[in-house]
């Protein structure tokens, strides 16, 4: 096996949903791809995160996308022939004080202005109806109706299965050893034998700084290990996501019961050992976060915390698009919020690969605007 | 409780009273962290505030208990009860709670005495209730000496024959013994028999439990082959096999028991190596002579870290302490080896009848492996067997990865109570070794904690969160 060839029209580098996503959608342009994993599909960022599908609060560049992701996830059945748990309740983000409240309304002043009409402020009367279960002492919020959460679990199944079933083909436990371009193709030896292709798709997460640089690019990734912890099942208590203007709290109950808890703390990881370490400070403020805004959540348990590796960049958008050398894409670095882009970020590359444009704006992902430090 | 000690123990059963009370009195601070409310354990459960009057009922062994216990009390050993320790970080923090209140301890030595759990017993109709494991059955015997009246006590190993014994002994009715010892195991453990007969007292005991149980008319039946505990709202009866025949005995409450395995979910949340036993069919503890693992300044002592029974588990905590004390500077080496010295001649004694043992009572794997496809399997989230191998057919290797096929071990329990089935299965229907496909990996915090205990840790974040 070790001394075979394999040959396809792309290799994706990362077998995340980001890599099932863009290896689906060159199976769909009739592209065949090869993903390339070095530990199994799913094991990281993709397989740990919180699975929140939302626009509230997105950066501007990124709000075409997730309208478009959105359309997507409202019909993800006819596009993995599963429906990942997919709900729409529609995401909340409260305000606790009238400070918060006016920022929430320049926000959205702001949005309004680019022409985003999606995140509604609604008032103290409506937020109660909307979330019974709240701190009564909040004054209003943001609420974005349409937004919800899917399960990263089934989407990261569903989405690897309908890859396979379009004939992508999937090399697990195989990381990618050296990566060399010869004439027109690009050869990537790997635990798993030699592959080779005209195109290369780095989707490599958190290591995707790394694959980067072996493609002749540059990309500042700052690995980081955000924290999460879920609760047993309770009844359900609460519909939307629940976000908070004033603290660092992210919040949703899933259909199972169980609740989700995270707001961005980090913990530490260490990505050469496939290794996370827990802060329990960081889960504690987090806890207290969760309970103020949730005074009858105080006695649930917490079953279990954990912490992904994920690729963070500096300005807190992800790198999305063409590299430097010709047949190089990029789709990483999208720490905290891919999720929900994991559909429309899988067509905009293969869009790149087969016509080389894309029909949505991506010009604020370029990897261009990095430059390497000075030596 | 302090926020810092020199040495602090997990478990105050055998392994960790003698470990207590050995670390004390040489100058280290020493704390025992342990959820029950006495000094005792699974072994020596409530041994202090026994209710029965008469010794015969739960046998002298149990009584023996007794001496470590005021050991301990007369050590300087800081004991917490009520104490459950939800983490043991790398860096030796322990999360512990105490009175809904909980907080983070450090410690120069860890010492982990977590013993053993039952090993899980997946037969069909296993999770019905009116079916709880003899240990368990056990524990209410000595807490609160109330007990179930005819009970079928269906399995294989030393306790629950000894369980099946005192509940005879307190005059609760049994109704049979289904015993699943297969009929091949005698064979394979007769060579070890020679190094077993040196310890021919303790290989005796067993015996004459099941000679008085037989005794006393109660049916023994040996070399049943398979077993389904049938019943809808609960158990109504067992049914058994041998050789071709399946039979069938009515019972409102069944007593499981196919041998214990080492409690291994703090050491393997802290991150501690662990390799398959071959010969126990569980994980076992990379440990050294003084019981640390590969993680400096973590030990672990007792069953915890392989199976070898009560006396060897104290021998192994005074081991683990004498080691412990010289790595934090309390003895010298030389002292640390001569006051060790007459604890490893008492182990390597006490160890002569584990192969033995492990060879007679090791059960077999059609009642460690599910055979039927409806048997439940991860209880918390209702798993049956049929998923875990459907899992394996559409391409899931191993444990942590099936938690994401099909939510097994992401219930309460994390996969505590069906981890080694589901790592024997997977390794089973991809037809390689235990070892390859690995365990369930545990998350912090490794017992549930309430929201309100969390938010409420006196601990400063590391980081605060970015904007994101």
């Amino acid at each position: 096996m070790a001394s075979s060839t394999h040959t396809a029209d792309a290799i994706v580098i990362g077998g995340g949903l980001h890599g099932c996503a863009a290896a689906l959608y060159l199976a769909r342009s009739g592209l065949r791809s090869i993903i390339v994993e070095k530990d199994h599909v799913g094991r990281h960022a993709s397989g740990v995160n919180a699975g929140g599908v939302r626009r509230l609060g997105r950066a501007l560049p990124e709000l075409p996308l997730a309208d478009a992701a959105l359309a997507q996830w409202r019909n993800i059945r006819d596009l993995v022939d599963d429906d990942c748990g997919f709900a729409s309740p529609g995401q909340v983000k409260v305000a606790e004080t009238e400070a918060e409240l006016q920022a929430l309304k320049a926000r959205r002043e702001t949005l309004l202005a680019h022409g985003f009409g999606h995140e509604e402020i609604i008032d103290a009367k409506q937020l109660r109806e909307l979330v019974p279960a709240l701190a009564p002492h909040c004054v209003g919020a943001m609420r974005v109706r349409g937004d919800g959460h899917a399960d990263p679990f089934s989407t990261m199944q569903a989405f690897k299965r309908k890859a396979l079933s379009l004939g992508v083909r999937i090399f697990e436990r195989a990381p990618v050893e050296t990566l060399q371009k010869r004439g027109g193709t690009w050869r990537v030896t790997s635990a798993r034998g030699g592959l080779e292709a005209p195109v290369i798709v780095n989707c490599a997460g958190a290591w995707g700084g790394r694959i980067a640089g072996m493609l002749g690019d540059y990309a500042p990734v700052e690995v980081q290990a955000l924290m999460l912890m879920i609760t047993e099942r309770l009844k359900p208590f609460v519909k939307p996501v629940i976000g908070a203007q004033g603290r660092s709290l992210s919040f949703k109950q899933f259909g199972n019961g169980t609740v989700l808890i995270g707001g961005g703390y980090r913990g530490r990881a260490e990505p050469e050992r496939n290794l996370t370490h827990l802060d329990f400070g960081g889960l504690a403020a987090n806890a207290a976060a969760a309970a103020a805004l949730f005074p009858a959540m105080r006695g649930a348990r917490i079953l279990r915390c954990w912490a992904g590796i994920e690729g963070h960049m500096p300005d807190g958008i992800p790198v999305i698009g063409a590299g430097m050398e010709e047949g190089v894409f990029h789709a990483f670095g999208f720490s905290a919020h891919g999720f929900a882009l994991s559909p429309i970020v899988g067509k905009i590359i293969a869009d790149l690969v087969a016509t080389g444009a894309a029909d949505l704006p991506i010009g604020a992902f370029s990897i261009g605007r990095f430059s390497r430090p000075a030596a | 409780m302090k926020s810092r000690y020199d040495i602090a123990i997990v478990g105050a059963g055998p392994a960790g009273m003698a470990a207590a009370a050995a670390a004390a009195g040489h100058g280290a601070s020493v704390l025992l962290l342990d959820e029950q409310s006495e000094a005792g354990g699974q072994i020596y459960r409530a041994v202090s505030r026994q209710n029965f009057k008469d010794r015969n009922i739960l046998g002298s062994d149990y009584y023996e208990g007794l001496d470590l216990v005021s050991e301990l009390a007369s050590s300087g050993a800081e004991h917490v009860t009520g104490a459950t320790v939800w983490q043991v970080s790398p860096e030796r923090e322990i999360g512990v709670s105490k009175d809904g209140t909980a907080r983070m301890v450090t410690a120069g030595q860890v010492i982990l005495a977590t013993g053993a759990q039952e090993r899980p017993f997946p037969v069909p109709g296993w999770t019905l209730p009116g079916v709880m494991t003899a240990g368990g059955a056990q524990s209410v015997l000595k807490s609160s000496a109330l007990a179930a009246p005819d009970a079928v006590f269906a399995g294989s190993g030393p306790l629950l024959y000894l369980v099946a014994y005192q509940y005879m002994k307190a005059g609760i009715p049994v109704r049979a013994i289904l015993d699943t010892t297969p009929r091949a195991n005698a064979l394979r453990a007769l060579p070890h028999l020679p190094a077993a007969l040196r310890s021919i007292g303790a290989l005796m005991k067993g015996r004459r439990w099941i000679a008085s149980l037989r005794a006393a008319g109660i049916p023994f039946i040996k070399h049943i082959e398979d077993l389904k505990l049938t019943g809808t709202d609960c158990v109504t009866g067992v049914e058994y096999r041998r050789g071709k025949r399946w039979r069938k005995i009515d019972a409102a409450q069944v007593f499981l028991h196919q041998g214990v395995v080492p409690d291994v979910n703090l050491a393997m949340a802290a991150g501690c190596a662990h390799r398959w036993s071959a010969a126990q069919l569980c994980w076992h503890a990379e440990t050294d002579a003084w019981g640390e693992t590969d993680i400096p300044g973590i030990a672990i002592a007792g069953d915890g870290a392989a199976i070898g029974g009560a006396l060897a588990a104290e021998y192994l905590g005074r081991i683990a302490a004498h080691g412990a004390l010289h790595r934090c500077g309390c003895l010298g080496r030389a002292e640390r080896d001569s006051l060790a010295a007459p604890f490893r001649r008492a182990l390597a004694g006490e160890m002569r009848l584990r192969p033995f043992l492990d060879a007679l009572f090791r059960p077999p794997r059609r009642l460690r492996i599910p055979q039927g496809d409806a048997t439940i399997v991860c209880r918390c989230e209702e798993v049956p067997a049929a998923l875990i191998r459907e899992s394996v057919a559409l391409g899931c290797l191993g444990p942590n990865q099936l938690k994401s096929f099909s939510r097994c071990g992401m219930g309460p329990c994390q996969g505590r109570f069906c981890g080694l089935t589901v790592s024997e299965m997977i390794a089973e229907a991809r037809g390689v070794g235990v070892a390859e496909v690995g365990a369930l990996r545990l998350r912090p915090p490794v017992k549930p904690l309430m929201l309100e205990e969390l938010a409420a840790l006196a601990v400063e974040p590391v980081s605060m969160p970015g904007k994101r």
